[in-house]
């Protein structure tokens, strides 16, 4: 049992964080690149491929770094940090990590080097509005036709979905769900992006008899989707420390810089108590993220340890954004000012995948196989 | 980032559990895991198993029965015990007035009190609190004047837990009352319950039972070779003494244990003819404290993996703030799955209502002391805005 980054894991972040922190140096600059599309900085994403970034967990084979969990933690959180609006966890954990997951050999040697070298930006077609954090699909239905396939029915939201090259689509098929790959300039699909209110960008997606490829072989994928939606909580896990550590720093500077009725509001015990009270809510679920990250690298039980981390982030998140704007007062609403904004990025990372409720149901539904959890012991650790 | 314990420390898990299911006494771990009274006697019988081990004061100086193991090893220790239901080596004794006396005493003290406090020969109680000085201990009044080879102390002490077992107090008196910071002019002297001129009165609580105490002093006579360390010096050594209470004030263990327990009874308890543990609002409840305290689990691991210099970690407030709210949480949620059956608190024989139902209200009463005990966790919250935050 080891909670210490190793030294090359402590240079990864120094120069990602050098990187976003170039790129982002104030709240401003995250403005301006997000009231144009694609919602992020097409430089920057190009820059995140010239370090190895968007290829960081793919294997060397395919054209990626071949890095685990934990660097991947690492890119979130510093990403969270100044909540870049880059689409790192979008393209590259979710929709490249299914790739990666159950694509062919030939699929993923044409694809992920194309996603690691930042030529292509995949977006995984998932969501329905019927329906919300399924790993099954049902209002997209996939059909044979002769030696391919077609696609027909809608998706949405579907994250950076007008900006994707192409798309990763979830659809029913016998048996299942299946998983497949539309281009973005397919026959029969239509695409609406639009803003969303934390900056970034999603699409309505509807098929109209739209070809399609399988990706990997067939069959029924729903096991592998929940795979890779875990993976992906675990990792807006760490985008959400990023993001609630910066909240937090955010609103003690303030607490000790703004003054009224003639003190600095730090001399308010009401205010610093609840200061106190975020950085409890952080440091919990900071260990709750790390730690998930940690089962994913050992092989555990990375479905049970995203609900964990899921819920213990997304009830700090909700604390951390609300107090950072209280504590500030007026200018926390403003769009001016940056905490406003990063608890609307926090309020949309939980509805990304799945809130702290969504969470918490799912693992009520087993607290009584067993009398006592053990972080360190089955199943997380195997 | 390694999530698993060594080989080496799993077989060091598996040899602390063995040795505390099999090694100390069923009945009284029985007692302890039913939150029933746990006797004097009972206390001495299973710390000193304990002690013949070399379990009992593991984080002692490995001169005086220490034994040297990491943070880790401590911290494991300490979670097998209380998963176990073993009364821990009493506090005072082992956490608080012996490891002060080996980092601060001479060494006559050392040879006359250290063994007999591992061994629990020496039943010791805390002398700290006064009416007017709680949470602002540095405010206490209780003096200590000095007359020929003798401190005579006069004056009050209260919160004084299970003083009525004890045989000495270790206890901070005010030495100089001119010192112009009020936290200088504090020493600490330690004298047995039976010395003239000391009495004790036993402070009834919520839950029926009696487990602190005021303590008065008239004209106490003290031997000044009682005085622990350097005269004016009591404060240093009180913060030391408060460091190691915090050690370990988590209990995760021991929360756990509630937990199971709430599963098993939501179990028993039906409604409408199902368990209540499936009821969707009883087991999120559930699995939310029990998330929670996955959460606290892993962060006292973190700060454990931390502090392997021997400064406490600062995030310890943490473990004391968050350890208390969830030792708490678990209580409230027996006493509302035992329901009506939790007014039974003080039934006797001729009543059906279990036994774990009748010490649900008294012990979630009871406990609602441990968020005020060790620095209250509005003590805690101030540590953390003011030396964490910057505030």
């Amino acid at each position: 049992m080891d909670f210490t980054f190793d030294s090359e894991q402590n240079d990864l972040r120094e120069a990602v964080r050098g990187l976003l922190a170039r790129a982002y140096s104030d709240s401003e600059q995250r403005r301006k690149v997000v009231a144009n599309d694609p919602g992020f900085d097409e430089k920057t994403w190009a820059r995140l491929a010239e370090m190895g970034l968007l290829g960081l967990p793919f294997a060397e084979e395919h054209g990626g770094m071949g890095a685990g969990p934990i660097e991947v933690a690492i890119v979130a959180e510093e990403i969270g940090r100044v909540i870049a609006p880059e689409p790192f966890i979008e393209a590259v954990v979710l929709a490249g990590g299914l790739i990666a997951a159950v694509g062919t050999d030939e699929q993923k040697s044409e694809l992920l080097g194309a996603i690691a070298e930042g030529t292509s930006v995949p977006a995984f077609a998932h969501a329905e509005t019927g329906t919300r954090w399924s790993a099954s699909a049902s209002a997209v239905t996939a059909t044979q036709s002769g030696d391919g396939w077609t696609l027909s029915g809608a998706k949405e939201p579907v994250p950076t979905g007008a900006r994707a090259d192409v798309l990763v689509v979830s659809a029913v098929v016998d048996g299942g769900t299946g998983l497949f790959l539309v281009q973005g300039d397919a026959a029969g699909l239509a695409r609406t992006g639009y803003r969303t209110h934390d900056g970034t960008r999603a699409a309505a997606v509807r098929f109209d008899a739209t070809p399609a490829t399988l990706l990997g072989t067939g069959g029924d994928q729903t096991a592998a989707i929940e795979r890779a939606l875990a993976e992906a909580r675990i990792a807006y896990s760490h985008e959400a420390i990023g993001a609630m550590d910066t909240a937090l720093r955010t609103t003690a500077e303030y607490l000790k810089t703004r003054k009224q009725f003639g003190v600095t509001l730090n001399r308010f015990q009401a205010l610093t108590f609840r200061a106190a009270d975020m950085y409890v809510s952080l440091e919990l679920a900071r260990s709750a993220a790390l730690w998930a990250s940690m089962v994913q690298d050992a092989g555990g039980d990375v479905v049970a340890a995203a609900d964990r981390a899921r819920l213990q982030t997304s009830r700090a998140g909700r604390h951390i954004g609300k107090e950072a704007i209280q504590l500030h007062g007026g200018i926390g609403v403003t769009a001016e000012y940056s905490v406003g904004h990063y608890t609307s990025r926090l309020t949309a990372i939980d509805h990304l995948l799945g809130d702290g409720d969504f969470a918490v149901a799912r693992l009520a539904r087993t607290v009584g196989e067993q009398a006592t959890v053990d972080p360190l012991g089955a199943p997380y650790a195997v | 980032m390694r999530l698993q314990l060594s080989p080496e420390l799993e077989a060091f898990r598996e040899e602390m559990r063995t040795f505390f299911t099999t090694q100390v006494p069923q009945e009284i771990r029985d007692k302890v895991a039913a939150h029933r009274h746990v006797s004097k006697e009972e206390y001495v019988e299973a710390q000193r198993v304990l002690n013949a081990a070399g379990l009992a004061v593991p984080h002692w100086p490995v001169e005086w029965g220490g034994k040297d193991w990491t943070p880790l090893q401590r911290h494991i220790w300490r979670e097998e015990m209380q998963l176990a239901g073993v009364p821990e080596p009493l506090a005072f004794n082992t956490s608080m007035i012996g490891p002060v006396i080996a980092a601060f005493g001479n060494q006559e003290q050392k040879e006359r009190f250290l063994a007999k406090t591992a061994n629990l020969d020496i039943w010791w109680c805390q002398g700290f609190s006064e009416p007017d000085a709680g949470s602002d201990l540095a405010s206490l009044r209780t003096t200590a004047v000095r007359d020929g080879d003798d401190w005579v102390v006069n004056g009050q002490k209260t919160w004084t837990t299970l003083g009525q077992h004890a045989d000495w107090i270790f206890c901070l008196v005010r030495t100089d009352p001119t010192a112009e910071k009020k936290q200088r002019g504090i020493s600490m002297l330690v004298f047995p319950m039976d010395t003239p001129g000391v009495t004790l009165r036993p402070i009834e609580l919520i839950d029926g039972g009696f487990e602190v105490n005021e303590v008065f002093f008239e004209d106490v006579r003290v031997p000044a070779e009682n005085l622990i360390g350097e005269e004016n010096r009591g404060w240093d050594y009180a913060k030391f003494l408060l460091g190691n209470e915090r050690v370990g004030i988590a209990r995760v263990g021991a929360t756990k244990k509630m937990l199971a327990q709430a599963k098993d009874h939501a179990r028993e308890i039906t409604v409408d003819g199902r368990p209540l543990l499936e009821d969707p609002f009883m087991a999120r409840r559930i699995a939310e404290v029990e998330n929670e305290l996955v959460a606290l689990e892993l962060t006292a691991l973190r700060v454990v993996a931390n502090s392997a210099d021997g400064k406490p970690h600062p995030a310890s407030s943490v473990l004391k703030l968050k350890g208390s709210e969830l030792q708490q949480a678990a209580t409230e949620l027996l006493v509302d799955i035992a329901g009506p059956l939790s007014l039974a608190s003080f039934a006797e024989e001729g009543s059906d209502v279990p036994d774990w139902a009748r010490v649900a209200t008294p012990h979630y009463l009871n406990y609602r002391k441990v968020s005020i005990y060790g620095g209250s966790n509005e003590v805690q919250r101030t540590i953390i805005a003011g030396t964490i935050l910057g505030l």
